[in-house]
């Protein structure tokens, strides 16, 4: 691992194995599929996503409830629940190495020091029966065989780094005693502590008062700098995204439906989902706007409809949307589109 | 300006905080401490402000689903604060409330018709009996639901239907006054606008007034004529949207606004970003003098001694209610107009549709989409379990309004 360090040496880690990356590419996620497989039938709740990232890059991922974005991050992570959850196929590369084909134990020592994830809902993620620091403190000790009192020692560094107020007095307190606000400091801490090259967010900041979403919103932006992280930060909102996130994956029925620079797509969307979100969210610095609503719902995932899965809803939608799937291609350099009239959406 | 139709005056609710084995009352939650405001015929009035700072509890005094700790709710021009039997139940024909979570406050056992419908069965001189199916129908019409679909179950609906069925169930009496709480907090962003339109479109063709309530500023922005900011239990700053959008004069509201994440990477880095150090204090125990002094930049020693007045201060152009001791205007962000803009309607549209009838994936069997089996299951399990007597602050989602003591509603 090449990221810079304060704490950890790569000989730190138990696993023995060290990950390099190669000019700065950390996770290639190839062709993924993920079913669910339950009573009612198959729901393919991930179909064919792809994507790379880079050191010191910030991906967003965008989508509505139920698009696949926490079964995406899950699958990276390697904490789906399978059964139900299969992989029919794909691949997720870690540093050149295939994270689905590694034994398990392998893999569960990338958890943490190589890949690392912070949850949608603090409370629900930390243990409400052992006290915060503690919890940080044992992640040193399962993961760097440090002794407990060093251990108790930098999760309260860590703690003071998140900005935890008085964090020396607060380290023997439980979950429940914190804010939510420092309850997603705390889970930001436990997800860094290992310093790991890939930091996944998931809705980090969704359960948050916007004043509370700014510092932790500020607080991640800041140690992705100082570590040179690779950032996949999956919200539905597209202030968020637009305020963070330098490529953005916008996800509609578990597929990738518009991939580009933010600066790009939020000018001129290339797919009419997106270009339908942009123009149904009322803007903070607009008066009188007219919302423009896409109508209906998301597919459900066990009939996705065939041919353009966007079609029930999409008001420019012909014939061949309804028959023929549209590939995710480039449209102009540097900017995907699934859309057959991709050209047209971009240009309107 | 139109004739004021329901005023809040001084309203306070203080919730007694229990403790030890005896329960005895350790102190009191400052949920609602003195807001007074009026609300106009066929207005909006937006309420924002953080988590815990008295937003719904103050829905919930307007409706009179909560007792005032003091002050009073006008409407039309007669005091209801102590009103109880048929008086309270005319008064709820009047001012009605759509909840936040589309989840829960819909009773998972009672189909859509008799969801609607329960209003008039309990103000049953409003259409006779006769002709209450046919009102039905045509509410669900109105709000864009199917009118076939009057004898399915919440469950088979989607989140932002369950919502029209709120509001369906909201406007069943002709109120004149819509209390909202969060009606669209917890919905997706495409379904949200579809329900802020159909909110739109009804108080054009209704003449209601809302009392529109959300953390989310942007929507606040969108639907409200008027908007109040409160913070720990009281009004920080009220005035006209643009009053408090564009000239903000209180240091609480220019902090808010900064923080909101605008949909423009060009804006990237800027903006104005004022970020606010520390948490909301409890209502328990809010701070002396100014309540914001603790998190205010602008503070001074008076402002932990001597509490402001919300009273008109000059911002810029001319002056609203504002309180603060050094209350002065600041842009947080260019307001762009774009009241004569076309909305680009070829990718989506401004009207008001049935979302059932796209067919989105809906099942034959009953609008099973997506959310059909898990989540509408969970929605189902989570009311069912729930205890409206425990002594937490009550998730305001969770009633309908009918379902309250002290309205003596009719055995079914
Ligand atoms: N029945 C109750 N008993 C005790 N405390 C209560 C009760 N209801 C509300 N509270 C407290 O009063 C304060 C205001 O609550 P309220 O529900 O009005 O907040 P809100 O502004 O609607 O917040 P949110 O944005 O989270 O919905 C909170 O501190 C809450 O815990
Ligand atoms: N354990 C599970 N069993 C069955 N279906 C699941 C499971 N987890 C997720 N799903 C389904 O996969 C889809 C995508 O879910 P998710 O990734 O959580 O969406 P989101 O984009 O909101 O994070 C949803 O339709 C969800 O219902
Ligand atoms: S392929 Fe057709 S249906 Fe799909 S988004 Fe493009 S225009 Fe719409
Ligand atoms: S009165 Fe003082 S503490 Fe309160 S908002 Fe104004 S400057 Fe800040
Ligand atoms: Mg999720
Ligand atoms: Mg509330």
């Amino acid at each position: 691992m090449t990221t810079t360090q304060d704490t950890t040496t790569p000989s730190d880690k138990t696993s023995g194995v060290t990950y390099t990356p190669e000019d700065g590419l950390l996770l290639e996620v190839e062709d993924l599929y993920v079913e669910f497989h339950t009573p009612d039938g198959i729901a393919t709740a991930i179909n064919g996503v792809s994507f790379d990232l880079h050191q010191g890059e910030s991906l967003a991922i965008l989508g509505e409830s139920g698009s696949g974005k926490s079964v995406t991050a899950q699958a990276i992570m390697g904490i789906l629940d399978m059964p139900p959850a299969v992989i029919p196929g794909g691949h997720i590369r870690y540093c050149g190495q295939d994270l689905l084909s590694m034994p398990e134990d392998q893999r569960r020592r990338t958890r943490g020091p190589e890949v690392s994830m912070i949850f949608q809902d603090a409370l629900s993620s930390l243990n409400p029966v052992f006290p915060v620091g503690w919890q940080i403190a044992e992640m040193f000790r399962m993961h760097r065989g440090v002794n407990k009192s060093d251990a108790l020692e930098q999760a309260i560094r860590l703690m003071e780094r998140v900005q935890i107020p008085a964090a020396r007095d607060r380290v023997k307190a439980y979950p429940h005693q914190f804010s939510g606000g420092m309850r997603q400091r705390i889970m930001i801490a436990m997800a860094i502590a290992l310093d790991p090259a890939v930091l996944i967010a998931d809705e980090p900041t969704t359960a948050l008062d916007v004043t509370v979403q700014a510092q932790i919103m500020a607080l991640l932006d800041e140690l992705q700098q100082e570590r040179q992280m690779g950032l996949i930060l999956i919200t539905h909102d597209l202030g968020v995204v637009a305020d963070v996130a330098d490529r953005i994956a916008v996800m509609y029925a578990g597929r990738f439906v518009e991939k580009a620079d933010v600066v790009e797509l939020y000018s001129a969307p290339a797919h009419p989902y997106t270009r339908g979100l942009l123009e149904s969210i009322p803007r903070l610095d607009q008066k009188g706007q007219t919302l423009a609503a896409i109508g209906g719902l998301p597919p459900n995932l066990m009939r996705i409809p065939p041919g353009c899965p966007f079609n029930p809803r999409c008001r420019r939608a012909e014939d061949v949307c309804r028959r023929d799937r549209p590939e995710l291609r480039e449209v102009v350099p540097g900017r995907f589109a699934a859309c057959h009239f991709a050209e047209e959406v971009i240009n309107a | 300006m139109p004739e004021v139709i329901l005023s809040a005056q001084d309203l306070v609710k203080h919730y007694p905080i229990r403790s030890g084995v005896l329960r005895r009352v350790a102190g009191q939650v400052k949920a609602v401490d003195g807001v007074s405001f009026d609300l106009h015929k066929g207005e909006t009035l937006g309420i924002v402000g953080e988590s815990g700072c008295g937003k719904s509890t103050l829905g919930r005094l307007l409706m009179r689903l909560e007792e005032p700790t003091s002050g009073k709710v006008i409407f039309g021009g007669e005091d209801w604060s102590g009103a109880s039997g048929r008086k309270l139940r005319q008064m709820r024909r009047n001012i009605q409330i759509v909840f936040q979570d589309p989840y829960t406050s819909l009773n998972p056992r009672m189909t859509v018709g008799d969801i609607v419908g329960e209003p008039l069965e309990i103000h049953s001189d409003v259409v006779p009996k006769g002709g209450r199916r046919k009102r039905v129908q045509e509410l669900l019409d109105l709000v864009g639901l199917n009118p076939e679909h009057i004898n399915r179950y919440p469950h088979q609906f989607s989140g932002g239907q369950r919502q029209r069925i709120g509001i369906a169930r909201g406007i069943a009496l002709n109120p004149s006054v819509l209390v909202c709480d969060e009606p669209v907090s917890a919905l997706d962003v495409s379904v949200q606008a579809q329900v802020v339109n159909l909110m739109e479109k009804l108080q054009d063709e209704l003449g209601l007034a809302y009392v529109f309530i959300a953390h989310d500023l942007s929507v606040v922005r969108h639907i409200s004529d008027r908007v109040g900011v409160m913070y720990l239990g009281r009004m920080a700053e009220l005035g006209e949207e643009d009053e408090v959008y564009s000239r903000p004069t209180h240091p609480y509201t220019q902090a808010l606004l900064s923080a909101v994440p605008v949909p423009d990477p060009t804006l990237r880095g800027k903006r104005d970003q004022i970020v606010l150090q520390g948490d909301v204090p409890s209502p328990a125990n809010p701070p002396s003098g100014c309540r914001f002094h603790t998190r205010c930049w602008k503070a001074q020693e008076v402002c932990t001694t001597d509490e402001p007045e919300l009273e008109l201060r000059p911002d810029g152009l001319g002056a609203h209610l504002s309180r603060c001791h050094f209350a002065e205007p600041r842009l947080i962000l260019e307001t762009v107009d774009v009241s004569d803009l076309e909305p680009d309607t070829r990718f989506a549209g401004t009207e008001v549709q049935d979302m059932s009838d796209l067919g989105a994936g809906l099942g034959a069997a009953g609008g099973g989409e997506d959310l059909g089996s898990s989540a509408a299951d969970a929605g189902v399990e989570r009311s069912s379990a729930l205890h409206p007597d425990t002594d937490q602050a009550p998730q305001d989602t969770t009633r309908l309004v009918d379902e309250q003591p002290g309205d003596d509603r009719p055995t079914r």
